[in-house]
């Protein structure tokens, strides 16, 4: 097991220098920064200065080292726009996002893997057919939309939840249905199918005819080895609810890190662009791993390989 | 029991008294899958202590059958029965948890699959002793040993480091011995091992019969035993039951049948061996001109008679169940002493 988890995280430092890579690049081919920064009106001279001050006359190498060395350490410099450093900007939101993505998941998984065992239980039947069409809608429905319909209902009508802010855990409800309901269709319909290719197994008759019993049977025998497909995506949509939350943190004014990206692009503020993009692969690769990391421990089979 | 004694005949003595009352009656079994009628009222009876042998070609019903006595087929098969008695339960009406409590206590399988039969993502161990805890209670630890025990006994070498490993560490034939071990947690009355040896080479293979033969001696076990292997029949076979299409279309007692096989189909499958307890050790059915054919439901007649040598007309209207005497009965138009 040591050894599978070592090799992943070599396989998880090489993609995250490739996506560090790729992040100086984009700042770098988008134009000349100093130009951008300096705005239209400026002249020669004030362009010279700002590319000297900001250490854009380096060479391009010194400059992607030192970029990366600094943001090894989390120094991302300074936003253009907010006159902070980007560290704290994104420290600050970072808990809001997470705490989103988290809940998210939460209700997803608390949703979906029933839902799919359910189906899975009840192949064919009204029951599945049910399920299959719930997910069916939820893939179809906008987060915008449901956001909207769950605000005017759950927030203005029924006054249950506040519709904005982060002030209390009421505040992460809606935005976290929301965020679940596009992972939901894709977790349930994964979990059904394999559940159904488990119990189908030949392991799953050989379970029922050591006479154990249907909890030990579905949870234990066959949930486990249908998890495992289960796990991988579920880390997937992770990623991409933090990285997708910019709708939401936009629609309930949620000002974590969604919001950040969405202000410093219509802003040009590139560090904090840069930044964020890195920030999210870097999530993003740290959750592929844990996934491999949960996935080994599940199912023997990958830890031998 | 040694690995050369063909003769069926030696094995009369251990046979129970024909009074013994059954432990496993079947009468009537049907099992359909839609439009394939694929068990079709067989019929057949094993008492304790006794071994049971089905044979016949691939797909004429036999895990079918087996699986059927077990409540083990797959959802949208259609069971029914005149008479499916275990141990003096109805096993018809039995409700489903009484079914389970019975499974893998009072009657266990082996399966004819052992690459695919243990789950792949926990330790042999415990799969082993979840079956013991299940129906013993007790603790883990006392399972884990019971475990190690029955490995041993099955041939398995360093047992306790086997208990640790997973499926995919283990051979197939290790893998079928590990469930034929696990089979045995709960010392059942009635172990039904469908193609148990197929898996393993010749030595494994008698080292397995020799030990299924020893549970039956110490424990008074019943095996229902199915297999192609007509070596494996002659030898450990007190009973045997012929199937053919979804019939058992001769049982008897080894010898009788041995010796005077009268439904062509079995006459057939006995070809290559024309001398009775001189069958070969891993001597696979004689092989007869063509196929067995899907028949759906409701198909009346000889199912054989498409194949059969002796087929005439009436063969296509039901057969009469013809006795030859001493519990050996077969089904065909032919009257017993046809082929004398
Ligand atoms: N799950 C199933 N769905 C549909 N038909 C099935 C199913 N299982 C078995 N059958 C059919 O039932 C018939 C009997 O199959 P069975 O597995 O009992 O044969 P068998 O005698 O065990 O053969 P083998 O020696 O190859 O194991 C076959 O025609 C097969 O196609
Ligand atoms: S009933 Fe007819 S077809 Fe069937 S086995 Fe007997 S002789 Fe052959
Ligand atoms: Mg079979």
């Amino acid at each position: 097991m040591l050894k599978f988890a070592l090799r992943r995280l070599v396989l998880a430092l090489l993609v995250a220098l490739t996506v560090m890579t790729l992040s100086f690049a984009l700042t770098r081919v988008s134009g000349d920064l100093a130009i951008s920064i300096a705005g239209a009106s400026a002249t020669e001279q004030d362009v010279a200065l700002i590319r000297h001050a900001y250490g854009l006359d380096r060479p391009l190498a010194v400059q992607f080292l030192d970029w990366v060395g600094r943001a090894a350490v989390g120094d991302f410099g300074e936003s253009y726009f907010f006159k902070a450093r980007v560290s704290d900007l994104i420290l600050e939101r970072m808990p809001i996002t997470l705490t989103l993505g988290l809940t998210g998941l939460a209700i997803a998984l608390v949703v979906s893997i029933p839902l799919g065992v359910l189906a899975a239980v009840r192949e064919n039947s009204w029951i599945d057919r049910l399920v299959q069409l719930f997910a069916m809608i939820g893939q179809a429905m906008p987060s915008f939309w449901l956001g909207l319909i769950l605000m005017i209902t759950l927030g203005l009508n029924l006054g249950w939840l506040p519709i904005s802010g982060t002030g209390s855990w009421q505040h992460y409800v809606m935005p976290g249905i929301v965020l679940a309901f596009s992972a939901i269709p894709a977790l349930t319909r994964l979990t059904r199918s394999g559940m159904i290719q488990a119990l189908g197994s030949d392991y799953i008759r050989t379970a029922r005819a050591k006479g154990l019993s249907r909890l030990s049977i579905l949870g234990k025998h066959a949930l486990r080895n249908a998890a495992i497909p289960v796990v991988s995506i579920a880390a997937v949509q992770l990623g991409f609810m933090l990285g997708g939350s910019i709708v939401i943190e936009t629609v309930f004014a949620l000002h974590g890190v969604g919001f950040l990206a969405w202000e410093s692009i219509s802003k040009n503020d590139f560090p904090v662009v840069q930044a964020v993009v890195l920030v999210l692969a870097l999530i993003y690769i740290a959750l592929t791993m844990a996934a491999d990391l949960l996935n080994g421990l599940l199912d023997p089979r990958l830890r031998a390989q | 029991m040694a690995s050369d004694r063909g003769a069926p005949q030696a094995r009369s003595v251990n046979r129970p008294p024909p009074e013994a009352k059954s432990l496993l009656e079947i009468e009537g079994l049907r099992v359909t899958f839609g439009q394939t009628a694929a068990v079709r009222g067989a019929s057949f009876s094993v008492a304790r202590g006794e071994t049971h042998c089905v044979v016949g070609e691939s797909g004429c019903g036999k895990s079918v059958t087996a699986l059927a006595v077990m409540d083990l087929l797959v959802q949208g098969a259609q069971r029914s029965a005149d008479r499916l008695q275990f141990g003096g339960e109805d096993l018809l009406t039995l409700p489903a948890k009484r079914m389970a409590a019975l499974r893998g206590d009072r009657m266990a399988m082996i399966f004819q699959e052992p690459m695919t039969s243990l789950n792949p993502a926990y330790t042999i161990g415990s799969q082993m002793a979840e079956v013991f805890t299940r129906h013993r209670g007790g603790g883990r630890a006392a399972a884990l040993e019971r475990a190690a025990g029955l490995l041993g006994r099955v041939g398995i070498t360093a047992p306790g480091m086997r208990l640790g490993q997973f499926p995919h560490q283990l051979s197939g034939g290790l893998r079928q011995r590990v469930m034929i071990a696990m089979a045995l947690m709960c010392d059942p009355e009635l172990l039904i091992a469908d193609e148990p040896t197929t898996a393993l080479d010749v030595t494994v293979q008698a080292q397995i019969l020799r030990l299924l033969a020893e549970l039956q001696r110490d424990l008074g076990l019943a095996i229902l035993l199915i297999t192609h292997d007509l070596g494996i029949v002659a030898r450990i076979a007190d009973k045997v039951s012929v199937m053919y299409a979804g019939e058992v279309v001769e049982s008897g007692a080894t010898a009788p049948i041995f010796a005077a096989p009268s439904h062509p189909y079995t006459r057939g499958l006995l070809r290559c061996v024309p001398v009775p307890g001189k069958v070969k050790r891993d001597e696979l059915l004689g092989s007869i001109p063509g196929v067995v054919p899907r028949i759906p439901p409701g198909f009346v007649g000889c199912g054989f008679r498409d194949r059969c040598e002796h087929a005439v007309a009436g063969c296509a209207a039901p057969v009469p169940r013809q006795n030859a005497g001493g519990g050996h009965e077969y089904l065909c138009r032919l009257a017993p002493g046809w082929a004398a």
